[in-house]
Formats: C-alpha cells, sequence, structure tokens
C-alpha cells in the first residue's frame, strides 16, 4: 500500500491550475499555426493570430488566457493500492482551487444554487470530480479549467437504436453549426456514444482530454472522427464565427456498451482555450 | 479587410461608414455589464433612476473580467455570449446606447431593435484575454462592486480591437 499525503496532491493541483490558466493545449495550437497564415487578409486569420499571440502575452503578463477560468473539473484515477491520508479527494482538491484561485487571482465563477439564489460562493468551488478506480499504486488526476460558453451549447440526445452512423453524424454537425461563435471556435469536439443518459455525457467529457487529434484505435470509430471533423469543417463558420474551413481541430470519440433500447449521443464541446494537465503521483 | 479607428462618442457619419465584417479599433470609455448587471441595470431604468452610465456616447460590453492582481491595470477581458443580455438589450437601447460588444450571434428582435435605435453590434474574438488586456488603459469599479466578475466595470480602452456583426442598415 502506497501513502499519499493530501498536502502533497495539493501542492500539484495548484501548480497544475497555474500552468493551464497561461496556456492552451499545445497540440491545439500547433494545429493554429499550420492554419495561420502571414499574408491573408480575413478576419479569421486575424483573430487566430490574436490567439497565438495571447498565448505568448498571457505567461509573459501574468494575465489568464480566458477571462473565464471556468470550473474545475477532475477525472481521478486512483490506483487500487493508494491510500491518500489526512482529507478526502473532494476535500484536497477544494483547497487546491480555493488556493490556485486566491494565489493567482482567478475569476471565481461558481455558484452555490442554480436557480433561485444564484450566490458566487467567491473561491470558485465547489470543483466537480469524477473519481475512477485502476489496477496499479499510482494516483492520476487530469486537472482542467471548462469555461461556460462552449459548456453552454454541449447537447445530448437518447436516439433510437435504428439511428445510422450518418444520422449521428448530421446531428453532431447541425449541433456545432447551431453553436455557431458561441462557443469560441476552432473546437476540440468530445463525443460519447453508448452508456446510459449520464455516463454518454461523461464519456463525451472525458474525450476532450484524449490528446488532441489522436486517431481513434477503433477503425469504425476513427472513420467517424474523420467524417465528423470533415464536415464541420465544410460548413464554413470558421475561427469565432467569422468564416473559413477551421471550425474543429479535432473530434474524439469515446463509446461504451448500452441498452439494447438505447443508442445515448452527448456532445461536449471546448473552446480553443483548451485547458488542461494530467500529473501522476 | 477594412478597419476604422474609432473614437467615442462616435459620430453619426462614422457609423455611416461602416459595412459588415469591417475590423473596429475602438477607443474610449466604455462600461462592462453581464447577466446580474443587465438585470439591475433595466430594473433601475425601469424605475426611473439614473445610472450615471452616458449611454449615447459609450459602449456597453459584455464582459466579466478576472480580479486585478496587485500592480495590474485590469485582470483578463474578453466578451461573454450576447444572447444571454438579449431579453435585456432593447431596454438599454431604449435609454439611448448605440453600441453593444459581445460574442456570437444576437437574437431577432435585438436585430430589429438596433436598427430602431440606429445602434450596432459589435463582436470582439474570445478567448484572447492577456492580449485584449492589454488595450485597458483604466478600469473602476463603477457599479455594484460585491458582484465580482458580475460588477459594471468603467474602462478606458484604447484600440480594442472589434468586428461590424450588426448595422442599422441591415
Amino acid at each position: 500500500m502506497r501513502i499519499i499525503p493530501a498536502d502533497l496532491i495539493q501542492k500539484e493541483i495548484v501548480k497544475a491550475i497555474g500552468e493551464i490558466t497561461y496556456r492552451a493545449d499545445e497540440k491545439l495550437l500547433d494545429v493554429l499555426r499550420e492554419n495561420y497564415s502571414l499574408d491573408q487578409d480575413t478576419a479569421g486569420n486575424e483573430i487566430l493570430g490574436m490567439i497565438l499571440a495571447n498565448n505568448e502575452i498571457a505567461p509573459m503578463d501574468q494575465i489568464p488566457i480566458c477571462q473565464d477560468t471556468g470550473t474545475t473539473v477532475v477525472f481521478a484515477e486512483l490506483g487500487k493500492d493508494v491510500m491518500i491520508q489526512g482529507a478526502t479527494l473532494k476535500e484536497i482538491i477544494d483547497a487546491a482551487v480555493r488556493e490556485a484561485y486566491q494565489k493567482y487571482g482567478l475569476r471565481a465563477s461558481m455558484l452555490s444554487d442554480p436557480l433561485y439564489q444564484r450566490k458566487n460562493t467567491k473561491d470558485n468551488t465547489p470543483a466537480i470530480l469524477h473519481l475512477s478506480q485502476t489496477d496499479d499504486d499510482a494516483l492520476r488526476l487530469t486537472v482542467a479549467q471548462k469555461g461556460g460558453g462552449a459548456e453552454n451549447m454541449s447537447f445530448l440526445s437518447m436516439m433510437y437504436p435504428s439511428a445510422s452512423a450518418s444520422e449521428i453524424i448530421e446531428y453532431v454537425v447541425q449541433g456545432v453549426l447551431k453553436a455557431g461563435a458561441k462557443a469560441c471556435p476552432p473546437l476540440i469536439v468530445g463525443i460519447g456514444i453508448g452508456g446510459n443518459f449520464e455516463t454518454c455525457a461523461l464519456l463525451a467529457k472525458s474525450a476532450l482530454f484524449e490528446p488532441t487529434g489522436r486517431k481513434n484505435p477503433d477503425p469504425e470509430y476513427a472513420s467517424l472522427e474523420h467524417s465528423i471533423l470533415e464536415q464541420i469543417n465544410q460548413m464554413g463558420c470558421g475561427v469565432q464565427g467569422m468564416g473559413g474551413n477551421l471550425t474543429a481541430v479535432a473530434v474524439h470519440v469515446k463509446h461504451a456498451p448500452c441498452h439494447i433500447a438505447s443508442l445515448p449521443v452527448a456532445v461536449n464541446l471546448q473552446c480553443h482555450v483548451h485547458r488542461h494537465k494530467t500529473i501522476e503521483l | 479587410m477594412n478597419t476604422h479607428i474609432i473614437e467615442l462618442p462616435i459620430t453619426s457619419s462614422k457609423l455611416e461608414e461602416l459595412k459588415h465584417g469591417d475590423k473596429i479599433l475602438l477607443s474610449g470609455v466604455i462600461y462592462t455589464a453581464r447577466d446580474k448587471a443587465h438585470k439591475r441595470i433595466v430594473e433601475s431604468l425601469n424605475r426611473g433612476l439614473e445610472l450615471g452610465i452616458p449611454w449615447k456616447d459609450t459602449a456597453i460590453f459584455y464582459c466579466g473580467p478576472s480580479p486585478v492582481r496587485p500592480g495590474k491595470i485590469c485582470g483578463a477581458i474578453g466578451p461573454t455570449t450576447s444572447t444571454r443580455m438579449d431579453s435585456y438589450t432593447p431596454i438599454l437601447l431604449e435609454a439611448g446606447l448605440k453600441i453593444i460588444i459581445g460574442k456570437g450571434e444576437i437574437g431577432d428582435d435585438v436585430s430589429r431593435a438596433l436598427k430602431q435605435h440606429g445602434a450596432i453590434y459589435l463582436t470582439c474574438p474570445g478567448g484572447v484575454s492577456a492580449a485584449l488586456a492589454r488595450c485597458i488603459v483604466s478600469c473602476e469599479t463603477f457599479l455594484w462592486g460585491n458582484l465580482g466578475a458580475e460588477a459594471v466595470y468603467r474602462m478606458t480602452v484604447k484600440d480594442l480591437p472589434c468586428f461590424v456583426s450588426s448595422l442599422p442598415s441591415e
């Protein structure tokens, strides 16, 4: 049994939040760089240049890359031979969020009640934790800041098993088109297929944090990802809705077994301010 | 792409020169307001209260900045989704507002209200907040500081990049 003290985990999470505050996913930035042209006089290209410059300015000026410093979302994989000492993982993560949001001057965006009081908790807690177990003695944490704009434009459908792959493609592409500039494209599109109502949403969320642009190990799903990406980028929305063929940088599908009556499909959108880091203890 | 350098308050002749998709570098005094501030502004206007915002001469920026850290002028600056403010916007336009700045499309009702009041909608790029922060010359809490990011901030901006997204002539 490995023992990991709570304060060590907290320290690592605070550090990770600091890093993702000032720079987006490197692989996403690589795709933006490939698409940026020095001699193209369009609004989309100009904004692409601003996004790239922003990621250089942010660490230099110590100003977050986006004013929406998000909900803190953590995917934790806890090895069966690990014991966390001193506090529950949820308590540790909330303590880290409280510390980091104060330390780096990040925006507190969490409300204690969604409908009636809508009162700000002032320290960006609570974080959202998804915990799973693994067969080892490590603790892996993927820490993300998820902004509200792209999250608001995410969508889910409990499709009938009669739905074809092309109907799913159409559903996703139309949804991304409807999201338009509101979701702050270029996007990462996370898609969950299967499971039930809540697991397909969780699959879609976790799909966002797959290595950007990775190819699905299953050839059929890889082909589905490819078709969706191609069609999204043919719709003409473009960078920040300004037109062009760069609306999405990557499409990641994750799938799971499901009930004979069901074919759940969830689509979670991630803006170009793709902030996440995986740490292993 | 046409670029216009605009100093607030905007003149009606300058407004007529603008075309959809043109780039604007905006300078002058603007005010931020997002969901909660809009609710309060509209409640105040409906009660006949003066808030001290010079509606005709300024712009409302749908923005909830991150906190200002010691030694900085402002925090991270950027637009939030405009449609969330759609139900309030016609009342601000009624008060005399000529420019709104946000992100994404706006509803048909707001487009019609803009046209009726000779006002414009500008979009500002999202997720470039450290770059936009360099356009902020000064930033102070103007109303309802206890709302944090949702308060109204009075900002002097220099060359804030925006794009013309809706015009009265459309």
